[in-house]
Parts: structure tokens; C-alpha cells; sequence
């Protein structure tokens, strides 16, 4: 039995690790893919205290070498289920089952899609969900990038220096927040903001050819020719393995205060998997570190009661 | 073996291979393609009658075209120089696994 199985090797998982065997407890993360999580597509991080600017990749595999120097057991599997009985958790993986006293899910989440025909077709034959992955093969040609928070402006002024033309198309009037990058990008003579529009159509056989837009305010309809799509609307948690015992809100979010808990003792949420207002790399550390002290205690507490 | 790395060779060592062939489209500014090289690493000691090779696009963005590769991470498994299968985006050990298991080799 573990003291602490964490779900998911991303800045959230990592951190609590780190907490966690600093606090002289056993702990097992478990991770599906591979450490890093979606800072991993960041092609720059400029707002990590500490640091002026870092690449995604390596802030991850910093933070993952920390973490592993204070040797948690690290096993790539799939979390498929878990379950909570009096004295211990269950943590089921596609391969095996561990126990644990307490268990922090930070699962993260997963790029959020547009739900069109032909996305999941054209995939990699003109439509993406990462322009630093990406971006380069559309250079010199012309892209549309749609998402109004910061991942979709961040990821148009980087493709503004690649691409030919970007359009950047955002259902709503204005961008979720202002920012360096969004004055930036509005001085870039390549970009062109298309506004109060959403994409219904993606148009394709065998590569991207172009999307139909719609102006909400006219209904007005009209056709762009790109080479490349890039979706940058969000994410959507990834929670499914917890569902049937831990609180949701209706959109998978795990629901959860500062404090990390959930409606189970015992059951810890920390990151993009949990229900917040502010996603961003220090809250995801901030919740690894909040989520490991807690679940620290709860053991303790437990063990008192005997 | 050793991963084959491509350059300007991809007629000779992957069209021109008799057998499997998995091919890792790559790029030095892919976070999640670094990610993926271990666990290609790892693969390739567990395989031994698949041949695996890397291929940096920024190397070779010709031959990544003419395979009409656009998104990477990317691997694409080929069978006597034909391609039968591939996938896009970053995968674990067990999903890469799944994929190479279902060729029975």
C-alpha cells in the first residue's frame, strides 16, 4: 500500500510528488502518456516565477527530474477506475490495481474540439490543436487559428511569424483578457481578426481546404481557403475514471475548493482537472503543493484515529 | 539495432526495406516529439523484427510532404515500403504497444 497515488505526471502531479516525499511519504504516480502535460506545447513560458522565459519541454523536464530525484514510484499506465472503501483507496490502471491512503487526481485535461464533421478526419492533414508542434509546416501559407483566451492569442502571434496570413476567428466581440501579446498581435499586418463569427463547416477530402464562417450578429456566411486549422477553444477535463464516485459539474470539472479536496476524504483534485477560474501553470503547481499538504494531513489524522 | 536516423536516405531504408518499418516524424521545437523519443527508444529494444527509424522534418521536409505529414508527433508503420498504418499526436508505451502488438511480427 502507498501513502499517496498521484494520477497524472503533468506540473500538478509532479509538484504534489515533490510535497509528498519531501513529507517522507510513499508515492506512486501513475501516468497515461508521458510526464509534461500541455505545457509541453508551450513553445515559450515567460510568466513562471523565477524564470524570465523557458521553453514548455524543458520547464517539464526540469520539474519531472526534481521530482524523480526524490524516487516516487513512476509507472506509465491508464487510471480507469477508482474506488474508495473504509480504510484505503483503490486506484485501477489498465494493467494492475494499488492501494493507497489517499489518492490526488490531477489528470488534467485534454484539447477541447469544435464537435464538426470532418475534424477528426482532417486531422493531421490540415487541422491540428498545437501551433508550436505545427506551425511550421504552414510556412508562407495561410491558417486560421480560432479561440478567444490566451492559448489562441499566444498561438496566433506565433504562427503570425510563420504563416503568410492568419485569421484569427473568435465567436465573441472581444478577447477574454488583454494582454502584450493581443497588442502584439493586432499590430501584425498578416493577421486579420474575424469576430463575433464560429466556424460551421471544416471543408476537405484529403487535406483541409477551407471552413465556412458564420457572423453571429448577420448570419451572414462566408467561405476561407486555408492550408492549416487551428483549434484553440479550450480544454475539456479529463475525469471519466472518477466520475461515478467523485463530484462533477456539468462540464466534467471536479468539484473542489482551494483546498483541493473533494466530496470523498481522502480524495484529492489538484490542476486543470478541478473546478477553477485561473488555469495557469502557477496554479497548477499551487494546487500540487496544496493537494500534497492536505492529503499529508489527512493521513496523519488518520493515523491518530488509529 | 540501433534507431536508423533518415537523411535523405528514405528510399533506401524504409521504401526499399523488406519487412516493417516504423518511421518517427520528428522536430527539435516538438515538446511532445522529445517526449515521444524515449518511449520510441524503448520500443525499438522491445521489437525486434521492426526496423525504427527517426526522420527530423526540418532535415527532410520534402520527404515529410510527400507523405503529406502536417501535425507531429507522427509515426507511420510501413510493410514492404507500404504504408499500413499511422498515427498522429503523442501516444504512450501501452498505446504505441497496441499499435505495434496488432501486427503480428
Amino acid at each position: 500500500m502507498y501513502d499517496i497515488i498521484i494520477i497524472g505526471a503533468g506540473p500538478a502531479g509532479l509538484t504534489s510528488s515533490i510535497y509528498a516525499r519531501q513529507a517522507r511519504k510513499s508515492v506512486l504516480i501513475l501516468e497515461k502518456e508521458s510526464y509534461g502535460g500541455q505545457i509541453l506545447k508551450a513553445d515559450i513560458v515567460k510568466n513562471y516565477p523565477g524564470f524570465n522565459e523557458i521553453s514548455g519541454y524543458e520547464f517539464a523536464t526540469r520539474l519531472y527530474n526534481q521530482a524523480k530525484e526524490l524516487e516516487p514510484d513512476i509507472k506509465f499506465e491508464e487510471v480507469v477506475e477508482i474506488k474508495n472503501y473504509d480504510d484505503y483507496k483503490e486506484v485501477i490502471t489498465n494493467k494492475s490495481v494499488y492501494k493507497a491512503k489517499a489518492v490526488i487526481i490531477a489528470s488534467g485535461a485534454k484539447n477541447r474540439k469544435l464537435g464538426l464533421n470532418n475534424e477528426d478526419k482532417l486531422l493531421g492533414k490540415g487541422v491540428s490543436y498545437c501551433s508550436t508542434c505545427d506551425g511550421m509546416f504552414f510556412k508562407d501559407k495561410e491558417v486560421a487559428i480560432t479561440g478567444g483566451g490566451n492559448n489562441a492569442v499566444d498561438d496566433a502571434l506565433y504562427l503570425s511569424n510563420i504563416c503568410k496570413k492568419v485569421y484569427l476567428i473568435y465567436r465573441q466581440k472581444n478577447f477574454k483578457f488583454d494582454s502584450i501579446n493581443l497588442s502584439k498581435l493586432k499590430e501584425k499586418e498578416n493577421v486579420i481578426f474575424i469576430l463575433d463569427t464560429n466556424i460551421i463547416d471544416i471543408i476537405g477530402d484529403e487535406k483541409l481546404e477551407s471552413v465556412v464562417v458564420k457572423e453571429n450578429s448577420t448570419n451572414k456566411e462566408s467561405t476561407l481557403n486555408i492550408d492549416g486549422l487551428f483549434i484553440a477553444i479550450g480544454h475539456i477535463p479529463v475525469s471519466s475514471m472518477c466520475d461515478n464516485i467523485i463530484d462533477t459539474d456539468e462540464k466534467g470539472c471536479i468539484i473542489s475548493n482551494e483546498d483541493c479536496t473533494t466530496n470523498i476524504d481522502g480524495i484529492f483534485a489538484a490542476g486543470d482537472v478541478r473546478v477553477k477560474d485561473v488555469r495557469q501553470l502557477t496554479t497548477a503547481t499551487s494546487d500540487g503543493t496544496i493537494s500534497a499538504i492536505n492529503a499529508c494531513k489527512y493521513i496523519e489524522s488518520k493515523l491518530k484515529k488509529g | 539495432m540501433d534507431i536508423v536516423n533518415i537523411n535523405n536516405n528514405f528510399d533506401e531504408e524504409v521504401i526499399n526495406y523488406k519487412g516493417i518499418c516504423i518511421v518517427d516524424f520528428w522536430a527539435t521545437w516538438c515538446g511532445p516529439c522529445k517526449m515521444f523519443g524515449p518511449i520510441f527508444e524503448k520500443a525499438n529494444e522491445k521489437y525486434d523484427n521492426i526496423k525504427f527509424c527517426k526522420l527530423d522534418v526540418d532535415e527532410n521536409y520534402e520527404c515529410a510532404k510527400e507523405f503529406g505529414v502536417m501535425s507531429i508527433p507522427c509515426i507511420i508503420i510501413f510493410k514492404d515500403g507500404k504504408e499500413i498504418k499511422r498515427n498522429i499526436g503523442l501516444i504512450g508505451e501501452d498505446e504505441l504497444d497496441n499499435l505495434l502488438g496488432d501486427l503480428n511480427v
